[in-house]
């Protein structure tokens, strides 16, 4: 049987159950402010959030690679623009841009225009130095782990820092060749 | 209709909430983690609440303010309609619906003919994880109603999954 072919971001998006965005933008501020409030430290938060991302996109990635039919990329950029193009479509309904690569095409930038996990939010002064949308790089770092890739996601631009968007710098630092726990006449 | 996301970002966001509180956090305090997760729930609830209610008149008593959280709240969240509503006219409300979404993933065996002395370890954790998921709904529809100006608590009932029963008493 041919394999299927790689499905868009939008024919995925259209055809999986979608639930009401408020209540997951609403849900996820209610959980950083229950965070902030319980661990004070506004770099724990992060940290928290992060982790928490990183153990979503462990398990998403299984999701991600069910429903999208993409193969192996045959490079990091086309990793990131799989990232860009279909992840981010298919999960939050947004698309993002990749730019900014770096010469030896293993870190690059994502872009964000429309973020639906900030719709609503401010940030008083009290929490300068909070990175309100960690999880998302967290989501990025995991996803990629469990494809063999070791990367690290940083927060250039951030609009609720007063940035004009929001910019993830995803950097690789090693690929895992993957091993294969049998051998080869089994 | 307003903006979507997929179902699996509040999916996943649910179930890694309640991990972190459960497992990280609290891991030999259930009933911090508990208070925790409702008061997140109560917070969105509050919330929620606020803005559906922008452009309607106020509710003229304790039952017309539940029939909105049956309908139209409901219907926002769940896109269907709380199944049944029953009271006692002192009081209490309860509110099920039928097949509650956040409980359908779950891996649930209650079957009785399901080996049931050997895994009874392994029924109560998972029953425990079950509750640990309904204080965030809970919370939510305490929040809704006290931003309406209703005071009460509200405890879930998972007798007869997948459908969920939420008691709603008013304080008087």
């Amino acid at each position: 049987m041919a394999p299927a072919a790689p499905r868009s971001g939008d024919a995925i998006f259209a055809s999986v159950e979608r639930v009401n965005a408020e209540l997951f933008t609403l849900t996820y501020g209610a959980i950083v402010r229950q965070l902030l409030t319980d661990l004070e430290e506004v770099e724990e938060v992060n940290k928290q959030l992060d982790q928490m991302g990183y153990n979503i996109g462990i398990r998403l990635i299984d999701e991600f690679l069910a429903k999208s039919n993409v193969s192996r990329c045959v490079d990091f950029k086309e990793t990131a623009e799989v990232i860009a193009k279909v992840g981010f479509k298919m999960f939050l309904g947004v698309t993002a841009s990749v730019t900014n690569w770096d010469a030896d095409g293993t870190c690059c930038s994502i872009v964000l225009e429309d973020n639906p996990l900030v719709d609503f939010v401010e940030l008083p002064d009290t929490c300068q130095g909070l990175y309100y949308c960690n999880i998302l790089s967290g989501v990025i770092r995991g996803a990629l782990e469990m494809v063999s890739m070791k990367t690290e996601v940083t927060w250039i631009r951030d609009v609720l820092r007063g940035d004009d968007a929001y910019e993830l710098q995803v950097k690789l630092l090693k690929q895992v060749p993957e091993e294969y726990p049998y051998k080869d006449d089994e | 209709m307003g903006r979507e996301v997929s179902e699996s970002c509040i999916d996943s966001l649910l179930t890694e909430m309640v991990s972190t509180y459960c497992n990280r956090f609290y891991a030999n305090k259930p009933e911090l983690a508990a208070r925790r997760i409702e008061a997140i729930g109560y917070q969105v609830g509050h919330q929620l609440s606020e803005r559906y209610t922008m452009d309607r008149p106020r509710f003229s008593d304790h039952l017309e303010a539940i029939k909105f959280i049956c309908k139209d709240f409901w219907s926002e969240l769940f896109k269907k309609q709380i199944d049944n509503l029953k009271t006692n006219h002192r009081g209490t409300f309860v509110l099920q619906d039928n097949r509650f979404r956040w409980l359908t993933r779950m891996s649930i065996d209650q079957s009785p003919e399901n080996g049931a002395s050997e895994d009874t370890s392994i029924m109560a954790d998972n029953k425990a994880v079950q509750s640990m998921h309904l204080y965030f709904p809970c919370g939510i529809i305490r929040g809704a109603l006290s931003n309406l100006g209703i005071p009460c608590a509200v405890s879930a009932d998972i007798s007869n999954l997948p459908a969920c029963s939420f008691v709603v008493r008013i304080k008087a």
